[in-house]
């Protein structure tokens, strides 16, 4: 009986998040790796078969996974590189009245739509922008739109508060009498740094790259826009397997490779936070 | 000894090794308008044992920290073995800490939290050294074979002690000890307060302890320190305190006393007459020429609870008691060893008396609501100034 309404309550509390994910997740993903072994219909769309040839063509797409293999990470990099620095002077340097308006001031921007910020950088990076101030200094030629740097610039704008919140969580949590124990046993500012405020808030920069990484992942509008036809995502190649040039399996492969990839990071994620028990409670999975 | 005759003018102490391995010239720390230290003079010896006694706010870790470099003083003179630190940063200084809740870095393991300091240090030592040495202070501690524990998995009592090792592996000149065993329980931490004792005096490491816990302080220390609002009140050994306060505030916050107001009839330099409240005239003893009394002046008399004796016959007193007055028995408290009595009289107003369970099984023990005598002889009686 007693045990009975223990199962009844976790039914109750569990259901309706499983039955989501059951429905919009795990159903979805089933029938997009079936479509990967598939077939082009006549008329574009899926036709069933089993064979093996989307993948062995996912090569001929080898240019937009190069360029979401090597601009992921990158963008990955220089967010942690730029967000750690401002994390740190949110966390340490600023007292508490200033740190909630920075705070909120961070977030300001992703209150208008993600599309209409990077046209403004559209905007400002395009021809008419800085290249024509540049222009006028007498620096002519100089191209930014379309370009590796453009598509990379927008990344690390678009996902720096994704990674600075964890990192300022992680050093407002630190305490701050580790690193008095720190002085007090001889190290100096950068010794300290180096051996207590990085080591204890690595959980935190290692939190924020996953969830940047795997959303640059999935990008598409940043590259569309800002990298023109020439700098293409997996994402790119995706929207225009599915809604141009209707290969849907092929595109089915390509998305089922992507995943792989993403789930192979987080199996590294996990064994990078579990391998330092010190950070397991802070660990996001 | 009065905290003023402690002040030797401005000179800096003697640096032959013989002199005061700390000392405090003046020092004092304002935050704003407020001031955590006062005018502190100071001088500890080599190897002794001092701790800082008093509430919470009372500047004693303010005191600490000024020690350890986190705090500079806004006034005075702090000198490390004859040095003066004032400008030396923490990093630099030959001392160390042991944390209140002991800071331990969570992301290293025992041995590397206790091989911290030597790492900072160079040239680096080497690492069959460092080895050595952890090893063995771990031993010190008690704590030999745990090095590859990480943090977590210790308990409080062996958090404790990390702690210490990790502070002691350095050999500082003085190890401070900001409320080291406030954490722990109540048993544990008398076990910790006998083994800090015994390592103190078997390394001769200079100790510094803060704590508000008076038992702590008077068990441990070679010299208590008490302060109040940033000024020292008082400082001499364990017993002199107890035996000896200066004021009202000292024989309250070490020990317990009773506390009777008066004014005084007749005064010499070694005892008092003094007129109680109610009328009643007793013979009290009185220490230090410092405090000037003149028949008129309002003063306290403090007697300890230990010190009143209760009889059922009133002729069973001894012959040299200064007061004996009838006394309503209103509650009895059982401590274990001791019995404590509250007490109301005409005399004496409302007191407390403790009784030694020895006496308690030879006599059988007073209940409430019964009548005996309560007596105290007039040396027990001090007369302290009104602060």
């Amino acid at each position: 009986m007693r045990q009975g309404r223990r199962t009844g309550t976790t039914a109750l509390l569990v259901g309706p998040a499983a039955a989501f994910f059951l429905l919009l997740l795990v159903l979805p993903l089933a029938v997009v790796v079936i479509y990967s072994f598939g077939e082009r219909g006549a008329a574009g769309g899926y036709s069933p078969a089993f064979t093996f040839d989307n993948y062995l063509s996912l090569a001929t797409r080898g240019q937009a996974f190069l360029n979401t293999l090597l601009l992921a990470p990158l963008g990955t990099l220089l967010c942690a590189l730029v967000a750690f620095p401002l994390a740190y002077f949110l966390a340490v340097k600023t007292s508490p009245r200033w740190r909630t308006m920075l705070l909120v001031l961070i977030i300001v921007p992703f209150w208008a739509s993600q599309l209409l910020r990077i046209y403004a950088w559209l905007l400002i990076l395009g021809n008419r922008g800085i290249p024509s101030l540049l222009d006028l200094l007498g620096m002519d030629g100089v191209r930014l739109i379309n370009t590796r740097f453009a598509v990379l610039l927008g990344m690390v704008y678009g996902y720096l508060p994704l990674m600075v919140f964890p990192i300022y969580v992680s050093l407002e949590k630190l305490d701050k009498r580790l690193l008095e124990a720190s002085a007090d046993l001889g190290a100096g500012a950068w010794g300290t740094f180096r051996q207590v405020t990085l080591p204890m808030s690595i959980a935190g920069v290692a939190t924020g790259s996953l969830l940047v990484f795997i959303l640059l992942m999935g990008e598409f509008i940043i590259p569309a826009l800002l990298g023109g036809g020439k700098v293409f995502f997996i994402g790119n190649a995706l929207v225009d397997l599915f809604l141009q040039s209707r290969n849907w399996p092929f595109g089915a492969a390509i998305a089922v490779s992507m995943v792989a990839i993403m789930l192979a990071t987080i199996a590294l994620y996990m064994r990078f936070m579990l391998g330092r028990s010190g950070l397991r409670q802070q660990a996001l999975v | 000894m009065p905290a003023s005759s402690l002040a030797n003018g401005p000179s800096a102490p003697a640096r032959d090794g013989r002199g005061p391995i700390l000392a405090f010239r003046r020092v004092s720390k304002f935050f704003g308008e407020i001031g955590a230290a006062r005018d502190i003079s100071l001088e500890v010896r080599p190897g002794e044992f001092l701790s800082f006694l008093g509430p919470s706010g009372c500047g004693k870790t303010t005191a600490l920290r000024m020690i350890a470099g986190f705090e500079q003083p806004t006034g005075g003179d702090v000198f490390l073995d004859g040095e003066r630190v004032n400008d030396i940063p923490a990093h630099r200084r030959p001392v160390n800490m042991v944390f209140q809740s002991y800071a331990l870095f969570p992301h290293l393991n025992v041995a590397r939290n206790v091989a911290y300091g030597l790492l900072q240090r160079s040239p680096r030592p080497s690492r069959v050294e460092i080895d050595r040495r952890v090893g063995a202070v771990l031993d010190l501690v008690r704590l030999g074979g745990f090095g590859h524990r990480r943090i977590w998995e210790m308990s409080g009592g062996q958090q404790q002690r990390v702690a210490l090792a990790r502070a002691l592996v350095n050999e500082p000149k003085v190890l401070l000890l900001d409320e080291p065993l406030a954490a722990l329980d109540r048993k544990l931490r008398r076990d910790m307060q006998v083994e800090l004792q015994n390592l103190q005096r078997r390394i001769g490491i200079t100790f510094i302890l803060v704590t508000h816990d008076q038992e702590e302080a008077l068990s441990m220390s070679d010299r208590v320190c008490i302060m109040r609002e940033g000024r020292i009140v008082q400082i001499g050994s364990p017993t002199d305190l107890y035996d000896r306060p200066a004021s009202r505030y000292v024989a309250g916050f070490v020990g317990k006393s009773n506390f009777l107001e008066g004014t005084i009839v007749t005064a010499s330099p070694e005892c008092a007459e003094v007129k109680l409240a109610s009328g009643v005239r007793i013979a009290a003893a009185r220490f230090g020429e410092a405090m000037r009394l003149a028949p008129g002046d309002r003063v306290t008399v403090a007697v300890r609870p230990e010190q009143v004796l209760l009889m059922r016959q009133r002729d069973a007193l001894p012959a040299d008691i200064a007061v004996g007055c009838e006394s309503h028995v209103l509650n009895r408290i059982f401590l274990g060893e001791h019995t404590e009595y509250v007490l109301r009289s005409d005399a004496l107003g409302e007191f407390a008396a403790l009784a030694p369970r020895q006496s308690e099984r030879a006599e059988k023990p007073f209940q409430p609501g019964e009548i005996v005598t309560a007596g105290f002889r007039a040396e027990a009686a001090l007369v302290l100034g009104s602060d």
